[in-house]
């Protein structure tokens, strides 16, 4: 540090304040060496990410190339090979399968975070003590289970009633083009998908709205209180424009990890190659679970098809994520 | 000097046992109505086979009007009956005692209480379900065999999951040989060194926790199943839920190290110790409870998924304790075996019993990091 | 610092005898031995104090000795720390306001507080601070402007931002903010009002508008002031009341007209406060 002489300054009111002192440090070797192996590993994830979408790419590049624009438009994926088993002809497009994605993730939104963000008010100024604790943990545990788990407890237990309510819909709103159905077939639709991805993602919805909520200054609460707000109008005036940003960032979290979800989707829906507008009649998929379907047969020009639909997914899901980091830490508190 | 008798501390702005016991008195009252309400309908028409001339024409209509209206009788009709009667009659009390704004609250208070309601529900069921069904598929033989003589729709009593248990431990663990280094590492970064590049490697953690886990399978299908190896083994199952690991274990080893305060490293400075010195011996061991947390959720994280090890392992039913060459089974893989392959009554025990055996697991597991992370202090 | 008590006698002298407002509301705030815990931490000890309508009464002592805590019961503030606890009554208007059944946001609508640091709602323009809460108590006003002008005016504020209304709350001095909080404050009417340490993160200069303003808000409402500086509780207090914990419990040892408590208190422990001997 630069010391400036009192006196100096008292006595020469004009002089020059001199600039400080660059003060640079040269790290011993042992320290450049660990910087330089900490970096590398720091790097890591951008190499990963950047070989998933380059070999995704490779893979999957001379499909887009001749499909084009139309694999991400078409509905179609056949494969005609003739009598040697070599490719024909083919027409493959993921366009029936975005739209499944879509719907099925925009049911899981429309149901899950409503609950999720009255399940994070009611964790942040309601509960208490042993209760809001208790609470908390499990529904950390529930964030833990396995997708399969949602997808078994889906078809075997869950299919009931959501059946039932998807009748209910059916009779009294079939005016709506959503709620009409071809044939009564009300089993493993995308309504019930969505339904049961709702559920998946209400954990992790809940704690990072949880957590938001809880950053709310405490000034402002108080602050809020003592003007003589009641509980409600304090979180509308205070709690919610704090935490808006960030409790959308949450729900995007959400909804990438609903857009990406394989088993519990491929369980409960009943995956067929069609575009399903509607949600109660059982068929449909989303992207993620048609490549877990025509894996299994898929000759290697498939194959490299359904590279191409990974490489989609993997933007899609990559470009909702972006966008809900930015909300969170921007706008939501420390963030996540 | 004169002896202060101290009152005793109060709480009077608690609820008070009186008002919770109105409470409670309410909420009977509110079972009550909508159990009658759902039951209406079959009053009704009960009532007009037993009184035909004694009841005007226009009751004889209104059944079909009430189930118009409510349209939904049983367990749904009930519930949302009751959080309307609940919520309404709350409102009304509170409107009665004191005014519209505090009944207004009363109306965020009953819808937060449905949201943490229905946000159990599955749990509480999830749960249950997993254990009451998964029971019939356990047996002492499962710990011990394999599937390689049975197949699925056999009785429970033959065959296990022995083969299972092992692929997953050898798969998890080849994943955490490359996950926790690589995590640390770049836990390390973002909290030691802090460099320029900190904030676009705290961006692509948190994109790569967001990758879906199908294509972290494909990725490892087209970088290394199909151009160097042309087999699916365990190995490749390690490689793809690395990749679904890593993120995990850097966030939590990050937020872990966050938490060891400033001044320890700061004495180690002082005696004149170099950062790497200072990390290795003063951060790391202060943080080594942390650092076994991220280890136990990162193994949480990645001991279910389903999707890649579908995709690059395989799923033998033998026992295959070599990771480079063969087909491996996991847990994830035999329930999903049992479960799509078979058909009967035994198939869906055994994956049941499998789910069971994955659920105690994760329980066990999480378990352990709470107990770590209670153990830290502060 | 030591300041003589004879000057600070002589400031509270000075200081023009305050003529009782004509529109006070309410006869006051009255407590009766007050006790005050933390868990079992027994923070605040038998205080009984009255604050007639329309004084000016400040509450000194040094710090930690519950002067805080025991502001914070008399607008029920203090139960929002999840240990905290209490005996005795808070009466406004002859009224206990731990009473069973009281309508606890009706009770901070007539006892206002102003913090130490200003809070204005980021959200909120200037305007709409002010009038927050109207919004938040969900009263229903029909001249929200001239209410505005008013409480700003009141606020001492006015001048300064009457053609920035709609600008956001944070573009303000620190100063300036804490007048705006105080203007919040008087929208929704209130009797009596808390203040704490309102001016200890404030310049001189907002400090002196800010003891102007209480002058001028003491004609028509009741003020209890808790502050840390001597000279201020002489420039602006009609009564002082001095607060001490010798470790355990915080007490108020004496409770007397401000002329009087720095020239002649009644207790050796309050002379040795005001004289600089401690604290």
């Amino acid at each position: 540090m630069y010391k400036i002489h009192l006196m100096t300054l008292l006595e020469n009111k004009s002089a020059d304040i001199p600039a400080p002192r660059e003060i640079t440090t040269k790290p011993r070797l042992s320290d450049q060496i660990f910087r330089g192996v900490v970096t590398m590993g720091g790097m890591a994830s951008l190499v990963i990410l950047g070989l998933i979408a380059l070999f995704l790419s490779i893979k999957g590049f001379h499909i887009l190339s001749e499909e084009k624009f139309s694999f991400i438009t078409e509905s179609r994926w056949e494969v005609i090979t003739d009598e040697n088993g070599n490719l024909a002809e083919s027409n493959l497009g993921i366009g029936a399968m975005l739209v499944g994605t879509f719907l099925v993730s925009l049911i899981a939104i429309l149901v899950g975070v409503p609950i999720a963000v009255l399940s994070a008010l009611y964790l942040t100024f309601y509960a208490r003590g042993f209760v809001k604790k208790f609470l908390i943990s499990l529904i950390d545990l529930m964030a833990a289970f396995p997708s399969l788990l949602f997808g078994f407890w889906g078809f075997f237990v869950f299919m009931e009633s959501a059946e039932y309510w998807a009748k209910l819909l059916n009779k009294y709103f079939s005016f709506l083009p959503f709620f009409d159905v071809p044939a009564p077939i009300f089993e493993r639709s995308p309504f019930i998908a969505g339904l049961v991805l709702a559920i998946m993602i209400i954990p992790i919805v809940t704690s990072i709205s949880r957590e938001i909520f809880d950053q709310t200054p405490l000034d402002r609460v108080q602050a809020a209180y003592a003007l003589g707000a009641s509980r409600l109008t304090m979180i509308r005036a205070v709690v919610i424009p704090y935490g808006r940003g960030g409790v959308v960032g949450g729900a995007m979290l959400g909804l990438g990890r609903a857009m990406g979800e394989t088993v519990a989707v491929y369980t409960v829906l009943n995956v067929v190659y069609q575009i399903n507008w509607q949600t109660l009649f059982g068929a449909g998929g989303n992207v993620a679970s048609l490549i877990l379907l025509k894996f299994g047969e898929a000759g290697p020009y498939e194959v490299d098809a359904l590279m191409a639909a990974g490489l989609i997914l993997f933007i899609l899901t990559l470009i909702v994520n972006a966008i809900a980091d930015l909300l969170i830490n921007r706008f939501g508190g420390k963030g996540r | 000097m004169t002896t202060q008798v101290i009152p005793k501390p109060g709480k009077p702005w608690e609820v008070s046992v009186k008002e919770r016991s109105k409470t409670g008195s309410l909420i009977v009252l509110a079972a009550i109505l909508a159990g009658a309400l759902v039951k209406l309908p079959d009053l009704l028409d009960e009532a007009v086979v037993k009184f035909p001339d004694f009841l005007p024409w226009d009751v004889v209509k209104l059944p079909n009007i009430v189930e118009a209206l409510t349209g939904i009788d049983g367990k749904l009709g009930f519930a949302i009956s009751f959080f309307l009667i609940a919520t309404a009659l709350t409102f009304f009390r509170v409107l009665r005692t004191s005014d519209i704004r505090a009944a207004k609250d009363t109306l965020l208070s009953s819808f937060a209480l449905l949201g943490i309601v229905l946000t159990l529900i599955p749990i509480v069921s999830i749960v249950t379900t997993v254990f009451i069904k998964g029971y019939k598929g356990i047996h002492p033989g499962l710990f011990f065999n394999d599937m390689a003589l049975n197949s699925v729709n056999d009785p429970i009593k033959e065959g296990g999951l022995l083969h299972a248990l092992l692929g997953t431990t050898l798969m998890v663990f080849g994943a955490l040989l490359i996950s926790f280094p690589i995590g640390v590492l770049t836990a390390l970064y973002l909290t030691e060194i802090r460099g320029k590049l900190a904030r676009p490697i705290k961006f692509l953690v948190q994109a790569m926790s967001g990758v879906p886990s199908i294509v972290a399978g494909l990725f490892i299908l087209s970088s290394l199943v199909y151009p160097v190896t042309k087999e699916l083994s365990g190995i490749m199952g390690s490689f793809a839920l690395t990749i679904l690991m890593i993120p995990t274990i850097a966030r939590t080893a990050e937020e872990m190290l966050r938490l060891i305060p400033n001044d320890l490293r700061e004495a180690g400075v002082a005696l004149g110790a170099t950062q790497w010195r200072t990390i290795s011996g003063v951060v790391l061991p202060a943080a080594k409870s942390g650092l076994v947390t991220a280890i136990i959720l990162g193994v949480a994280r990645i001991i279910g998924e389903t999707a890649p090890l579908l995709l690059v392992t395989g799923g033998g039913d033998a026992l295959n304790a070599n990771p480079t060459s063969g087909p491996m089974g996991s847990l994830p893989y035999y329930i999903w075996k049992a479960f799509l392959t078979g058909g009967t009554e035994e198939a869906f025990a055994r994956a049941w019993g499998g789910m069971l055996v994955l659920l105690v697991f994760i329980f066990i597991l999480f378990g352990l990091a709470r107990f770590l992370s209670g153990r830290k202090v502060g | 610092m030591q300041v003589s008590p004879s000057s600070l006698a002589s400031v509270a002298g000075n200081r023009e005898q305050r003529v009782p407002g004509t529109n006070l509301i309410g006869s006051g705030l009255e407590t009766r031995g007050v006790h005050a815990w933390f868990g079992t931490k027994h923070v605040l000890s038998d205080v009984s104090l009255d604050f007639a309508a329309g004084t000016v009464t400040a509450l000194i002592g040094p710090s930690g000795c519950g002067k805080s805590t025991f502001l914070r019961t008399l607008n029920r503030m203090h139960e929002f720390i999840p240990t905290a606890a209490l005996a005795g009554e808070v009466l406004l208007d002859g009224k206990d306001i731990y009473a069973p059944g009281t309508d606890v946001t009706k009770i901070r609508l007539r006892v206002g507080m102003v913090f130490q640091k200003p809070h204005p709602f980021p959200s909120m323009t200037i305007g709409e601070n002010v009038l927050s809460g109207l919004k938040l108590a969900q009263l229903k006003k029909n001249n929200t402007d001239e209410l505005l002008e008013s409480c700003l005016t009141r606020a001492g504020l006015w001048s300064e931002v009457k053609d920035r209304l709609r600008e956001h709350g944070g573009a303000l001095s620190g100063g300036q903010q804490q007048r705006l909080c105080i203007a919040r404050s008087l929208a929704v009417e209130p009797q009596v009002l808390l203040m704490d340490e309102p001016c200890s993160a404030l310049d001189p200069g907002s400090t002196f508008k800010i003891e102007q303003t209480i002058s001028e808000l003491a004609k028509s409402m009741t003020i209890v002031i808790v502050t840390h500086n001597m000279q201020q509780a002489a420039r602006v207090s009609d009564y002082t009341a001095f607060f001490l914990s010798d470790g355990g419990p915080g007490v108020m040892v004496e409770n007397s007209p401000t002329s009087k408590i720095f020239s002649s208190p009644t207790d050796k422990r309050t002379e040795d406060y005001v004289t600089g001997r401690f604290g």
